[in-house]
């Protein structure tokens, strides 16, 4: 069940944005922050948790699911240390894929090259 | 040299004596592949040492002056002056094509007209006997285009079906004046810009349309002629959103235009090669003249067209800050080699 | 020419075709939920042997990588080509647009090109998810004095 909640759940919120793209003139960068920031107003409303409970990676592998990290992450860091968890929290959290992003796509650079898309 | 209105009308029409395509390989997989004088499978060059996206336009636009020239029978230290433009910021790509060729240059902008722009300017000029071989070029390429305009071109993005595909293509004419062999160049029209407050950057066809329109309006004016006189009427790059709304304007306007082509739908098969609403770029209006245009005029099987290249005149820099985007259109007229 | 603008805009909007939604939609489902069902598996396996905070990380991890494998290889643009959304809104695309302008600004260089680029697309999502998880952990201090 774990493995059919998260191909759905995750789908649909793929579709949500995909309707976002071919209904309105935002353009994918707007989405994308857009779905972050979504993703924290969800987890601060506790809305998000429970999704997650459900659908494992179907809810966290999208970008609402970045959200939610940072959001975690900063009332963890806030419930440990106070204020200036509102620092600490987000990217200590987010910190496995913005620096796993980062050093493979300085791999990417280092073996890849521009291609042309014929 | 008859000035009316926008119109300058040659009474000794200068003549393009010799032409060349260059073009990469969507256009090779296109329907007028037939017509190119050079085609390439890889459009980065790599065994040409091309390092970048930026030098390989460069070389595509050296290669079609190098075949124009080789066609026309004469040496680059021949040519007085090139005119020259592409799509690159600061037109790098003529630049470069330019500090290899060491010909007198002056660089031109007119995004997607360019080719256009260069004719009329450059018919001008050799009519005016300010210069006597003169070369009128352009390019564009798609990746160059892409990563400097839009996206890295390993970026995952959708396109939306009024998008156009940035052509990988080059055009080189070389101009001589009245009297010698060639197609003749009846008239120049200088387009003035139009902006109807189209913001929809992936739809430019629609952006450059009134544009367009506005040229022909004025041309058909001041000259006195119809859409029937002629047996094609060109349009540059409006793609299949923007011809359909020409044609619908123009209908609105009382000249109907059932002879009219757009560059953009001619070089690609848009059916089925995957480039949205047809083709772009200042090379795609180039690459069709070059292929197609001068080759039935010089064979006579056209007597007499209209060839208009439109262009959308926005910025990177201009579209984020709000501003909607102007067009401009430019248009010469073409006649069959020896009906003059 | 007999228009203005407004007219213009409506004419414009009758003769651009639409984005077939349907078949987008389709797309984007089925390849975003297989993504998901690809984090899944990966999550499934990484619990077997770490806690779900740090299997979530490695799921992430790992999906990051697979996207920076097909990046480099050509296959995610072609494969967001058709998917759209499906491709974008993962965390996979969030990993395309990190490696994609890192490949392709090498041309520029390694700091000014490659480095500087490299969040180009991206850093709006950090800054701005940054920006929102701070302004709600504000509130949840606040919320914690008040009550």
């Amino acid at each position: 069940m774990n493995y059919l909640w998260a191909f759905v759940v995750g789908g649909l919120i793929c579709v949500v944005g995909q309707l976002l793209i071919d209904y309105t003139s935002l353009s994918p960068a707007r989405i994308l922050t857009g779905y972050v920031v979504g993703g924290v107003i969800l987890s601060a409303a506790g809305l998000y948790k429970p999704l997650v409970d459900l659908a494992g990676a179907g809810a966290s592998v999208p970008l609402l699911g970045f959200g939610h990290l940072l959001a975690q992450g900063v009332r963890q860091a806030v419930d440990q240390c106070g204020l200036p968890g509102i620092f600490t929290g987000g990217l200590t959290a987010a910190s496995g894929g913005i620096a796993a992003s980062l050093l493979f796509a300085l791999l990417a650079a280092l073996v890849g090259k521009s291609r042309d898309q014929n | 040299m008859i000035r009316r209105k926008d119109t300058v009308l040659f009474d000794k029409p200068p003549v393009i004596a010799a032409w060349a395509a260059a073009g990469g390989k969507k256009e090779s997989e296109g329907p007028l592949a037939a017509g190119f004088d050079f085609l390439t499978e890889d459009a980065a060059f790599p065994e040409e040492a091309c390092a970048n996206w930026e030098q390989a336009e460069s070389f595509l636009q050296q290669k079609a002056v190098e075949i124009c020239l080789r066609k026309a029978g004469i040496s680059r230290k021949e040519v007085d002056l090139a005119l020259a433009g592409d799509l690159q910021a600061q037109c790098t790509a003529s630049n470069y094509t330019m500090r290899a060729l060491e010909i007198p240059f002056a660089g031109l902008y007119g995004a997607c007209s360019t080719m256009a722009e260069s004719l009329c300017l450059g018919a001008s000029l050799t009519a005016g006997g300010v210069a006597h071989q003169l070369l009128a070029m352009t390019s564009s390429h798609f990746c160059a285009a892409e990563r400097q305009f839009r996206t890295p071109l390993d970026y995952g993005a959708k396109r939306t079906p009024t998008a156009q595909w940035t052509a990988t293509a080059a055009g080189a004419c070389l101009l001589r004046g009245a009297g010698q062999k060639g197609v003749p160049v009846l008239s120049v029209t200088f387009g003035r810009v139009q902006d109807y407050e189209v913001h929809d950057i992936n739809n430019m066809g629609a952006a450059m349309m009134p544009a367009a329109v506005s040229t022909l309006l004025r041309y058909f004016g001041a000259t006195g002629t119809a859409p029937s006189d002629f047996d094609v009427i060109f349009t540059g790059d409006l793609g299949e959103v923007g011809s359909a709304l020409l044609q619908e304007q123009m209908a609105r306007e009382g000249l109907p235009l059932p002879n009219h082509r757009d560059c953009g739908c001619l070089l690609y098969d848009v059916a089925s090669q995957n480039v949205q609403a047809g083709g772009s770029g200042p090379g795609c209006s180039a690459a069709v003249l070059c292929t197609h245009i001068l080759p039935a005029l010089q064979k006579g099987q056209y007597r007499r067209v209209l060839f208009m290249a439109t262009g959308a005149l926005m910025s990177q820099t201009t579209f984020l800050q709000g501003e909607s985007i102007p067009g401009i259109a430019h248009c010469v007229e073409l006649a069959g080699e020896g009906t003059v | 020419m007999k228009l203005n603008p407004k007219e213009y805009a409506h004419m414009v909007s009758r003769a651009s075709p639409p984005s077939p939604a349907v078949r987008d939609c389709l797309w984007a489902f089925f390849v975003g939920g297989g993504i998901c069902l690809v984090g899944e598996g990966l999550r499934q396996f990484f619990l077997y042997w770490y806690d779900a905070s740090l299997a979530g990380t490695l799921t992430s991890i790992g999906l990051i990588l697979l996207s920076a494998i097909f990046t480099t290889l050509g296959w995610y643009q072609k494969l967001a080509a058709k998917a759209g959304a499906g491709t974008l809104v993962p965390i996979t695309g969030f990993a395309n647009s990190v490696v994609s302008p890192a490949i392709e600004f090498k041309a520029e260089g390694w700091v000014t090109g490659v480095g500087a680029k490299i969040f180009g697309i991206a850093g709006p999502v950090i800054a701005y998810g940054t920006a929102a998880s701070a302004l709600w952990g504000l509130l949840y201090w606040l919320q914690g004095k008040v009550g």
